[in-house]
């Protein structure tokens, strides 16, 4: 059985109406997408998949995705406005609807984000209640809530990392609550996403961000802050 | 304590077991459990009412209309209407409960109790009690904690979502929180609130969730102002100690059956009820997106 809820589940959380899945989650959505990018997107290729497809304008999903590519949180009143603010503060959005997308969860969006030269892919699902996974990023399996301290590191695929990475973490007294790898294919670029009960000294991702054989790492603490 | 919120039956003992009341458990729970304090709850809750109240002005105030135009500004037509069909107080109940769920429907600020569809529901009833009976917000948020509990034990036995138990799980519930909590600050003892409870949900039982074109506003928003009287005249009946004559416990448990065994097109999914009809569909067909790319069955797709 799944864990309790809590008094703050059944008075709470305070949001942003309609509906805790295609407002809050998709606002939680955005913000990954937006901390995966690095900054505020320039231009924002959306597209939202089967059950999301026909009811984004709707239920204001549209909206919310934008609200999270601006940093909005989930309650934030402004999320009824990101049309207009995006517009005005130079984010470019297209929609696109895609419907029998069978592969994906019924409320599926798939963000494509440019800023410069700087591309990012991301994938999310809205599961319910606000809760979210991002099943894909960057063409990689992520598989991540975003609701823990999340690192995420893209790096050659070379023999003892995963090891070393981890014996880095829990020096820094980190411990580590779930962790996926997945590699384009053998000796090329792996993709280790690492969620933790705790967050990490700016120190310890500079330290990883400069070994040779990282390329990137990214680190998204709990999504809501 | 793990178990406490497992049924009433339980939770009653429990309180007397330890000579404690309702909403003392409840801060109970939530410290053992959540590692909460009880000034964190507190804060919590306060801090929802306090939203709650907004949204309510919000609704009353402002302009109200969704982005299918089926929801439009309908609060401020009850509130200002001249004649109250039973007392000015009932008038200001309704539109009250109207108000914050507009506010919902209307990508507003809610709280989500217990959900964000039943979300005008304890905003309409508890504005309306703590003025009509001179409460202090310190009443009303022990009133909130008894909701929590009573959500709690729903969530346990039956479902508070719409796509697995229907709009009885949903609004039901929302309203049994309501009454529970009416009873609590009028000053009930356990068996008069948990038969408020009882009786709030053999009158809620059996409410399918049909919502037109998918959206969160026919028939949710006129569904919250229902469920808010019914929290009222459950409340009534209870404090005369009017027996429910089937526990509070059951009432869940016949909820949840009816939950499981309601067919999937009135769960949320728009296939049934208000949502099948003529205008619902024609409504659904006018609001919903028509411009989609649908990918062919058996293509491999990317992802």
């Amino acid at each position: 059985m799944s864990e309790r809820s809590s008094v703050f589940d059944m008075i709470g959380p305070v949001m942003i109406g309609p509906s805790s899945s295609h407002t809050a989650g998709v606002v939680r959505i955005g913000r990954v997408a937006r901390r995966v990018l690095g900054k505020q997107p320039d231009e924002a290729q959306i597209t939202f998949y089967n059950s999301f497809a026909r009811t984004y304008e709707g239920h204001g999903s549209n909206r919310a995705i934008l609200a999270g590519l601006l940093d909005f949180k989930t309650d934030d009143v402004r999320i009824k406005q990101a049309l207009d603010i995006a517009k005005e503060e130079g984010l470019k959005y297209n929609f696109r609807s895609v419907g029998n997308a069978s592969v994906f969860h019924p409320n599926t969006v798939k963000l494509e984000l440019t800023a410069g030269e700087r591309k990012v892919e991301v994938i999310g699902e809205s599961l319910g209640g606000g809760v979210i996974r991002i099943p894909k990023l960057n063409g990689f399996t992520a598989n991540f809530s975003a609701a823990h301290h999340t690192l995420i590191i893209t790096a050659k695929d070379v023999k003892g990392s995963i090891a070393f990475i981890s014996n880095v973490l829990a020096n820094d007294n980190c411990n580590i609550a779930t962790m996926s790898v997945s590699r384009k294919g053998k000796n090329d670029l792996a993709c280790l996403v690492i969620e933790m009960d705790s967050g990490i000294q700016p120190i310890v991702q500079q330290y990883l961000s400069h070994l040779d054989w990282v390329q990137e790492v990214l680190y998204i603490p709990d999504i809501d802050f | 304590m793990a178990f406490l919120f497992d049924s009433f039956e339980g939770w009653k003992q429990y309180c007397e077991e330890h000579n404690k009341s309702l909403h003392e458990t409840v801060l109970a729970f939530e410290a053992e459990q959540k590692g909460r304090t009880k000034d964190e709850v507190w804060a919590h809750l306060s801090n929802a009412y306090h939203v709650m109240k907004d949204a309510v002005e919000t609704g009353l105030h402002e302009d109200m209309q969704s982005q299918s135009g089926m929801i439009n500004n309908g609060a401020k037509k009850v509130f200002n209407y001249p004649t109250p069909v039973l007392s000015p107080e009932f008038q200001r109940l309704i539109s009250r409960a109207l108000a914050a769920k507009e506010v919902n429907s209307c990508m507003g600020r809610v709280v989500a109790a217990p959900t964000a569809g039943a979300s005008g529901i304890l905003p309409g009833t508890m504005y309306t009690l703590q003025e009509i009976h001179q409460l202090d917000d310190e009443q009303i948020i022990e009133g909130l904690l008894i909701g929590a509990g009573i959500a709690l034990i729903i969530e346990q036995k039956a479902s508070l979502a719409g796509a697995v138990g229907g709009c009885q799980a949903e609004t039901g519930s929302a309203a049994a929180m309501a009454s529970g909590a009416i009873v609590h600050c009028l000053g009930g003892n356990i068996d008069q609130v948990f038969n408020a409870v009882a009786t709030t949900i053999q009158c809620m039982l059996g409410l399918v969730c049909d919502p037109v074109a998918g959206l969160v506003e026919v028939p949710c928003v006129v569904r919250n102002a229902s469920a808010s009287a019914i929290a009222f005249s459950s409340a009534q009946i209870a404090l005369a100690n009017v027996n429910a004559v089937i526990p509070v416990d059951e009432c869940v448990e016949a909820m949840g059956e009816i939950g499981q065994s309601m067919e999937a097109r009135y769960k949320e999914t728009a296939l049934g009820g208000l949502a099948a009809t003529r205008t619902g569909q024609a409504i659904s067909k006018r609001v919903l997106i028509q411009d989609i790319e649908m990918l062919p069955d058996e293509e491999q797709q990317e992802g």
